[in-house]
């Protein structure tokens, strides 16, 4: 298969020897699991529990509200101990609204949804409310609700479901791991994603240095005409969406728009292997399979994870961090992001923890830029660095967003490459959430303004209606007294004719 | 040589004349700055910068007698817009930020009185007589008027706390290491 070069990027040190040949294994059954409501992109999931109420393993915890969001459920069996703000497992530290449940170590499933046996005679919206009643989100960190991603194909004509088995973080085999082992599961779930999306194609990319992986997938594949296998090369960030797209199919995403406005849609492999679940056996998503690793950690490994486990529980799992942990993180070393304590749970995004140490972070004092050019010879987004991070340091966001900082993927390589250490991405996630931040604002400005009018108007229009209602009172008493004074007139010269 | 001196010495005192009559005969006789200054500014009239209403403000911003930092419902975005229309520097600093706020009733105290809805600009009280009265925290915009009548003591100004989807980093220190 013909593929197509990418822009920039980088080749950092992969370190996955670390992990990769660590067959997944199951985590035993932590005590307690906390599950916050947020674990994906949208609006929170509303309970459907209380306090003190008993469940089974996959009951309904909390429900998806809105357009965006997904719902949570019982990873196992037990007794919601309290529903509670708890700390996020986000860099902000901010709480977020919980449920703790306490497991009562029978691990009982409850009444499963009915399997779909012959997904392909399902209609695109049976799989779709499927999925979304599974509680499935994009797997690869992003966590962007699956069905509403299902639902593309109503709007867009799909030719392609480009199924992302990339994984180009160091550090991260989590989804090296599911191809190799679970490939017939990875497929099937592709294949129903792509009947749900109306896509005939299904093409699933791997980085070149998954050869395993490759191999496993097309001996699954081998008997599915409309599914490819094909190995991408070395080059991160290969498995960010719009790259990935432009590497297999050529096919560029304009800025601001979605791969699907170009024929394309960009699924993880893990989420495919939790579509096969809730399709196939009608299990909700209740576990994730994530990468324990980096220098810090004893014993580095592959667990299969209930959701809700804290992460402590799962270092302690893996022998526990050294005393030369420096920085832990969810997700790879090159997006991930510092976590605020270990006692956060693992969610449905969390791909990797990682306990790197002082030697792994290698951090340095920034120095002033040189003008290299480097992060511009890097950027895999054709963007210019070194200008957006000066005009940001000197607080002009809009000129930055005028250059495309909002088109900016995170992804580091400027970051990684610049030889005075400038923080560059970090001025980037910075701008961007500072922008949005203003755009809201501006927004209710624009709200209360238009609510303000509003109100001036219908004040103005009521004070209008007194007026011409008095007017009208007015003009009635004045015609009354005129034909008073007329009727007077008359009689007063009736009775003048009279004497 | 003389011709040519004259003729274009002739012209620049014609064009000369007529652009100076007109500018005098078609002058306009509002700052039309005023205009946009409060095109920018929220319109709800909440007195809090210390002016009688959003035009009175706009009109001393466009005199430049007075900082850009003292509209509080409009927050950081309208300073940067003003700064940006003014072409001035914006000094946050001197803004004293209380953050996002929005009022809160609070029924046990509320007797019904109707007075907060009327001095509500943008709507956003709904009650009726001797009922309770309630905000719809959407539309509140924390001009803090209502807060300032209520006879009960009814009304605080509540922050609203921050959410992780409205977070997100802090611009990086000079010497950050990374």
């Amino acid at each position: 298969m013909k593929l197509f070069p990418i822009l920039g990027g980088i080749h950092p040190e992969y370190r996955k020897e670390l992990t990769s040949e660590k067959a997944i294994v199951a985590l035993p059954l932590p005590k307690t699991l906390y599950l916050p409501l947020q674990q994906h992109m949208g609006a929170p999931a509303n309970t459907t529990v209380n306090a003190g109420d008993l469940v089974k393993k996959g009951q309904l915890l909390a429900k998806a509200q809105g357009a965006i969001s997904a719902a949570v459920h019982a990873p196992t069996s037990g007794r919601i101990a309290a529903i509670t703000e708890m700390t996020a497992p986000h860099p902000s530290g901010l709480p977020t609204l919980t449920i703790m449940l306490d497991s009562d170590g029978k691990d009982e499933w409850g009444e499963l949804m009915p399997a779909i046996n012959d997904p392909f005679a399902a209609s695109a919206n049976e799989i779709k409310a499927r999925v979304a009643e599974a509680g499935i989100v994009g797997m690869g960190g992003a966590t962007f609700p699956s069905a509403v991603k299902l639902g593309l194909g109503s709007q867009h004509k799909l030719e392609i479901l480009l199924l992302n088995g990339a994984e180009c973080e160091p550090y991260l085999t989590c989804d090296d791991r599911v191809m190799r082992e679970f490939a017939a599961e990875v497929v099937d779930g592709a294949r129903i994603m792509a009947h749900a999306l109306g896509a005939p194609k299904v093409i699933i990319a791997v980085e070149d240095n998954k050869p395993q992986a490759i191999e496993a997938l097309r001996a699954v594949a081998a008997t599915q005409p409309n599914v490819d296998v094909v190995g991408v090369p070395v080059q991160y960030p290969m498995g960010a969406e719009r790259h990935l797209t432009q590497a297999v199919t050529g096919r560029e995403t304009p800025a601001r728009k979605l791969t699907a406005d170009v024929g394309v849609v960009v699924h993880n492999v893990a989420t495919a292997r939790a579509v096969h679940q809730a399709v196939r056996l009608g299990r909700p998503l209740l576990s994730r399979v994530v990468t324990v690793s980096g220098g810090a950690v004893a014993q580095p490994k592959n667990i299969e994870v209930p959701l809700g486990t804290r992460v402590s529980e799962l270092l302690d799992f893996c022998g526990g961090v050294t005393k030369e942990a420096r920085r832990i993180i969810s997700g790879g070393p090159m997006m991930g992001q510092p976590l605020p304590s270990l006692d956060v749970a693992v969610v449905k995004g969390t791909s990797g923890i990682l306990a790197l140490t002082q030697k792994e972070t290698n951090e340095h004092a920034s120095s002033p830029c040189i003008r290299c050019g480097s992060c511009v010879t890097y950027c895999p987004c054709g963007l210019v660095p070194v200008e957006m991070a000066s005009y940001i340091r000197n607080d002009k966001l809009d000129l930055a967003a005028k250059i495309g900082v909002q088109d900016c993927v995170s992804c580091g390589s400027c970051s990684y490459i610049c030889p005075s250490h400038i923080p560059l991405v970090h001025y980037f996630n910075y701008a961007k959430g500072k922008i949005a931040a203003l755009d809201r604002e501006r927004r209710k400005n624009e709200q209360t303004k238009a609510l303000v009018e509003a109100h001036n108007a219908r004040l103005e229009r009521q004070a209008q209606a007194k007026r011409e209602a008095a007017a009208k009172a007015k003009a009635a008493k004045e015609a009354a007294e005129a034909a008073a004074v007329a009727a007077q007139a008359q009689t007063n010269s009736a009775g003048g004719a009279n004497a | 040589m003389l011709l040519d001196v004259g003729s274009l010495a002739v012209m620049g005192v014609t064009l000369g004349a007529v652009l100076g009559t007109a500018a005098k005969l078609l002058a306009v006789p509002t700052n039309p700055i005023e205009e946009e200054l409060q095109n920018l500014l929220p319109g709800s009239q909440c007195g809090q910068c210390g002016f009688v209403g959003c035009a009175q403000y706009a009109a001393a911003l466009a005199k430049g007698d007075t900082p850009i930092t003292l509209c509080a419902p409009g927050g950081k975005a309208t300073i940067e817009a003003l700064a940006k229309k003014l072409g001035v520097h914006a000094d946050a600093d001197a803004h004293e930020e209380v953050g996002p706020r929005v009022a809160f009733i609070n029924e046990d105290l509320c007797i019904g009185c109707l007075r907060c809805i009327g001095e509500c600009g943008s709507d956003a009280i709904v009650g009726a007589p001797k009922q309770l009265h309630t905000v719809i925290a959407d539309a509140c915009h924390a001009c803090s008027k209502c807060f300032k009548i209520c006879p009960t003591e009814a009304i605080e100004m509540r922050p609203i706390p921050q959410t992780i989807a409205a977070w997100h980093w802090q611009k990086p220190g000079e010497h950050a290491a990374h």
